[in-house]
């Protein structure tokens, strides 16, 4: 285990120098020069050399290397470029709003797919199942950006059951009041996709042997469906829903942008837009950090929920 | 052997290919080729918009703004319930005002410019923008750019993806190592997050959605084209290619391509749909395409604001078309797949 574990660790590091590569030649490439960003239309020519000096884009491209990486393993990205506020204390800050948006949506939106793919299933062949299978076909080609723009006008805007918008400091206030309408916006949109999926994991395992024997033992399709099926199609959706975990940390750019809530991704994309290098280059390059190490941690899991899964 | 393998019942002595015998099961799938003429329907729309035959006019404002659809009747007239203007005389204010000298100088300057009188129409066929620009015209104009937008992006991940597979699939050794690298790289940083980050470096504008839905997005083709490439490049068919002096590029491309292109096909067709609906977000989020351009995204990004006052025809318009058209395109490419790769049907 804990040979397995640092071998993991340790191969992650190639990963990790290729991904902090490719940020800096990106931008070092093909994003604008820093300090005509930085000083405005304005500036004048010793202003701009005087910015380039003090951010040493003067030194030698592997100097400039160097204090990147320097910038990453110490935490310290200096400030933002457009707001001055210092980029670990931003992203420390809005990872919370992202989170509080992002947990709801993926428990309620697996809680749910499970019963309803279940329920597919077991009515499978039959119209009720060709009907929803068509059905999410359809949901499925509508923009994601439609469901949120018709949603909030409807329950938010004509029918008044949530503000159209908002967010608050407290915690409980937040989950109350204001994510209630983006994580049911997402959720409706999720199911149909995770509905689809789910409802193959149900049918492979419906075709095995052990659900005939089960049968045949005379248990209900109650029991068969509920005790048997439902836990070996647990593994694959398990492993459905730790691939989607990496991506609440992200969070949902659209619904974030669209309801205008304080978390990570608003604030990428409010950098995208203002130019804003630093904190585009720290949320990419922390992210993927998190990222890797969260699928670490879901194959450790993986091994808890599934003995027969053997880690090398 | 091809004619033993051929059917029986087929007159002629032509053999049957993979590729006749995968357009026959493919004639056969009814929902297949039902989607198939929707989409080709909509290729047609986009070439003639490309062309400039359909929907050129776009930009011009033809209708009163908002202009609700003809189905729905001309807009009730909202002057009556404005406030009436101030009355009395007009105080004469030219002894104090400082512009006064000038306005017989700009009214000679005005004259040498001619007004039209545009006639705005009340109603338009699908109701009108803002500014009062046809919607449907803009709808079929979007289509061709979110279209275009989609397919382009789809082929250059293709390119990508099949020709860096290929070579770490059949390479192997460094090569390949340094090509899993690069995918390892690309992959770990989650797919929305890249895509911002190429936002941020490349200026707005259609060739650079493509370029970075492209770059952004090979990396699950790469994968697949990898995998048989290492599959194939042992099969006796290309040891045998080998022995008879055939270069490696012979080998990759003449050889092993042509028997792995059904799955670089299917790729391409699954890509288009997930490009379009990127393209759509990216276009809301202000990072897609320029401001002089229209596509479906533009006009959802104009929807909400819309929606407040009760003209959703804008909506509607974009919506109908994008959801006929990716309806058309995923069932065109679940036929495609079954017809492709008859192992694989009824598996989702």
């Amino acid at each position: 285990m804990a040979g397995y574990l640092i071998r993991r660790l340790w191969q992650m590091i190639p990963t990790l120098l290729g991904v902090v590569l490719l940020v800096f030649l990106l931008f070092k490439g093909f994003g604008g020069d820093p300090a005509e960003i930085l000083g405005g239309q304005n500036a004048t020519q010793a202003q701009i050399d005087a910015i380039r000096q003090q951010l040493g884009l003067n030194e030698p491209w592997w100097i400039q290397l160097a204090i990147f990486l320097r910038e990453i393993v110490t935490f310290d990205w200096g400030k933002s470029w457009a707001t001055n506020e210092a980029v670990s204390h931003l992203f420390a800050t809005r990872l919370p709003a992202t989170l509080t948006v992002m947990i709801p949506i993926l428990v309620a939106d697996t809680l749910l797919a499970i019963p309803v793919a279940m329920g597919v299933a077991y009515l499978r062949g039959s119209l009720t199942d060709r009907t929803i299978m068509v059905a999410t076909t359809v949901a499925l080609s509508i923009s994601f950006l439609v469901y949120v723009i018709v949603g909030q006008y409807v329950f938010a805007f004509q029918l008044g059951m949530f503000p159209v918008q908002g967010w608050s400091d407290n915690l409980w206030t937040n989950l109350r009041v204001y994510v209630p309408l983006p994580a049911l916006l997402s959720v409706l949109v999720g199911l149909a996709p995770q509905t689809r999926l789910y409802r193959t994991f149900f049918l492979d395992e419906i075709g095995h042997d052990y659900v005939r024997t089960a049968r045949a033992k005379g248990l209900t399709e109650r029991t068969v469906l509920l005790k048997h099926v439902l836990r070996n199609a647990m593994i694959p959706i398990l492993t459905n829903v730790a691939v989607a975990l990496p991506g609440i940390f992200v969070g949902s750019f659209l619904i974030e942008v669209f309801f205008s809530i304080p978390g990570l991704g608003r604030e990428l994309w409010l950098a995208v837009n203002r130019s804003d290098y630093p904190v585009i280059q720290a949320f990419a390059i922390y992210i993927a950090v998190i990222t890797m190490l969260v699928n670490l941690l879901t194959d450790l899991l993986y091994k808890l929920v599934d003995p027969r899964v053997v880690l090398k | 052997m091809s004619a033993v393998l051929a059917d029986p019942l087929e007159a002629g002595p032509a053999p049957r290919t993979v590729w006749s015998a995968a357009a026959a099961r493919f004639r056969m799938d009814r929902v297949g080729m039902v989607s198939l003429v929707v989409v080709l329907a909509f290729l047609l729309v986009v070439l003639a918009t490309a062309l400039g035959l359909l929907a050129s006019d776009w930009q011009v404002e033809r209708g009163v703004p908002d202009a609700p659809p003809t189905f729905l009747g001309a807009a009730a007239d909202n002057q009556a319930q404005a406030l009436d203007g101030p009355h009395g005389p007009s105080a004469d204010i030219s002894a104090i005002d400082p512009l006064a000298p000038m306005y017989q100088a700009w009214a000679e300057a005005a004259k040498k410019y001619q007004t039209r009188d545009a006639v705005r129409a009340a109603t338009l066929p699908f109701g009108a923008d803002r500014l009062g620009r046809d919607v449907l015209a803009k709808a079929l104009k979007g289509a061709q750019v979110s279209i275009l937008v989609g397919v382009s992006a789809a082929v250059v991940a293709t390119l990508l993806g099949t020709v860096l597979g290929a070579l770490a699939g059949f390479f192997g050794g460094p090569m390949g190592d340094v090509l899993e690298w690069v995918y390892n790289v690309f992959t770990a940083i989650p797919g929305i997050l890249l895509i911002f980050a190429f936002a941020a470096v490349f200026p707005r504008g259609v060739t650079s959605v493509v370029l970075i839905l492209g770059l952004a997005g090979w990396t699950g083709i790469y994968r697949l084209v990898r995998a048989e490439f290492i599959k194939h490049a042992v099969r006796d068919y290309v040891r045998s290619a080998e022995a008879l002096g055939a270069s490696a590029s012979a080998r990759i491309f003449r050889h092993i391509l042509p028997n792995v292109s059904h799955v670089v096909l299917v790729q391409l067709s699954v890509h288009v749909v997930g490009f379009i609906k990127s393209e759509v977000i990216l276009s809301y989020l202000g990072l897609g395409v320029g401001v002089d351009q229209v596509s479906w995204g533009t006009m959802l990004s104009e929807a909400p604001s819309e929606l407040i006052l009760g003209h959703w025809w804008q909506l509607a318009a974009a919506t109908i078309l994008m959801a006929t058209f990716v309806t058309a395109f995923s069932l065109m490419t679940d036929a495609l797949r079954d017809a492709l790769d008859p192992k694989l049907r009824g598996l989702e």
